[in-house]
């Protein structure tokens, strides 16, 4: 089974690796300039409990209640995990996991979650950047998006039998977005092994939005030249869209997006405002410049 | 035989049963789910699960308190005098729902509150079967009887139909996709209200 190589007493702190990946990304003066924010930011986001990160859980496949998945998931296989890369790509093929990701190192990022039922809570991952992985494989010039794929496996999902959602589960991001450096493919929590509520053994993280584009257990990964097909936008193109991005301004038909509340901060929490893009706007919002970001929700 | 009999037999049973005692059973959840708050047992998202539960409560004292007249119409089952007491709980537990709603959620946010119940449909249909219900609350004791009439006192509370249905449909709208418990719940409240039909000739 796939381990991170690093421990938590191994990780680099925020703070530091913010500005380690400006220099190894080696990206601009404006991003140096979103660094900067994302420090700031950084400063104040206490972490929840493992409990909470583990024990509250949107993973259909494995149920629609929230305790489903910490419930069901363990009856899971992960190892060995089979990945296939296909599309536009130099080296496509069906990967087992380690020969995929095993010689990336991980660090530890500690993000944001927001979910799209404006519930949110604070994650510390040990992953990568996506990036990293699409350079292994080789992106060619005419992928314009990526598409990902969760495992399908009813002896153990019971959600999948029965027509919750169109099995399986599906997102995409477009090239950039997947590309830039918060993106990140996760494989642990804490410094432990993701455990498989989670989305193990490796889920997406887009910590600028809404929860269910961060697809999880992938086994597919796509490069593409369309927009891909994504889950929630074909459940209910009204509700979820492609881009799906943090924005407190746009509403969910059904409910407001303005405010969240925090899970972990019990009975009298109460709500916190909801930023745009998930505070992480100096980071991401120029990827979106010129566009309407209330028809592209 | 066997079936003739047995709904005298419940009735003799319940005869001598008190209304009073149903109160109290009927608030050892509201009470059990107190505890849990207090002892912070509601799990990672305590405000969503108390309103989850407090919603459901009512929901199941309403649909409970529409099975008393098709029992007695199709079972010979007279549980007649334990109707007030379902209803009474189910307001209750809707008011409860709604306060939770008001302080822990919105915190009394009173524009947000305002603008969320006439923006979101799913909240303006929750409203409403509470609203509707008030006045079926304040007209529970037997002088309202006597002051309205039987007849307009019995229509007036027809509107437990609407607040019935209404529930059901904001259980399946608050939800994501939809799921086997809010639609079972809905169907319910279709069934009972439906068979209202069998007897009701005018409404």
């Amino acid at each position: 089974m796939f381990k991170p190589d690093l421990t938590r007493s191994d990780v680099t702190p925020e703070r530091f690796w913010l500005n380690r990946r400006q220099l190894i990304a080696g990206l601009g003066a404006g991003s140096l300039a979103a660094g900067l924010g994302a420090r700031a930011r950084a400063e104040d986001l206490e972490p929840n409990e493992w409990d909470e990160i583990t024990g509250y859980n949107n993973f259909y496949e494995f149920g629609t209640g929230k305790g489903d998945p910490s419930k069901n998931a363990p009856a899971m296989e992960t190892s060995p995990w089979t990945v296939k890369v296909d599309g536009l790509v130099d080296r496509p093929g069906d990967y087992l996991l380690d020969d995929l990701i095993g010689d990336i190192p991980t660090e530890e990022r500690i993000y944001r979650f927001r979910c799209v039922e404006a519930w949110s809570m604070v994650i510390p991952w040990n992953g990568f950047a996506l990036s990293r992985l699409l350079e292994k494989v080789g992106v060619q010039d005419d992928a314009k998006f990526v598409a990902f794929e969760t495992a399908v496996l009813p002896e153990v999902m019971p959600g999948v039998r029965r027509p919750i959602l169109d099995w399986p589960y599906r997102e995409g991001l477009r090239l950039d977005e997947a590309m830039h450096p918060l993106t990140m493919m996760a494989t642990g929590i804490y410094g432990r092994p993701i455990p498989n509520q989670n989305g193990a053994p490796m889920r997406l993280v887009v910590p600028w939005k809404y929860g269910f584009k961060s697809i999880k257990s992938i086994v597919r990964i796509s490069l593409v030249e369309d927009q891909p097909f994504a889950t929630w936008q074909d459940t209910n193109a009204d509700e979820y869209g492609f881009y799906a991005n943090v924005n407190p301004e746009v509403d969910h038909p059904r409910w407001s997006q303005a405010s969240e509340r925090v899970i972990g901060a019990g009975l009298f929490g109460g709500r916190i405002p909801t930023l745009p893009f998930n505070g992480y706007a100096d980071q991401v919002a120029s990827l979106y410049d010129g566009m309407d970001l209330r028809a592209n929700f | 035989m066997a079936v003739a009999a047995f709904g005298p037999a419940v009735t003799g049973v319940a005869r001598k049963v008190p209304a009073w005692p149903v109160y109290l059973i009927g608030m050892m959840p509201g009470a059990w789910l107190l505890y849990r708050a207090v002892a912070g047992q509601l799990g990672f998202d305590p405000v969503k699960t108390l309103e989850l539960e407090l919603g459901l409560l009512s929901l199941q004292f309403l649909l409970a308190s529409l099975t008393i007249s098709p029992l007695l119409r199709f079972f010979r089952i007279n549980l007649l005098k334990f109707r007030k007491v379902l209803g009474l709980l189910a307001f209750g537990y809707i008011a409860l729902h709604f306060l939770v709603w008001l302080t822990l959620d919105l915190q009394l946010r009173w524009t947000m509150i305002g603008a969320e119940i006439a923006k979101r449909p799913y909240l303006t249909v929750g409203f409403a079967a509470f609203v509707l219900l008030i006045p079926l609350a304040a007209t529970s004791w037997q002088g309202a009887i006597r002051r309205l009439g039987a007849k307009a006192w019995g229509r007036l509370h027809r509107l437990v139909y609407v607040a019935v249905l209404l529930g059901g449909v904001h259980f399946v709208m608050q939800e994501k996709v939809w799921t086997v418990e809010s639609l079972t719940y809905l169907g319910a409240a279709i069934l009972l209200v439906g068979a209202r039909f069998a007897w009701i000739r005018r409404w």
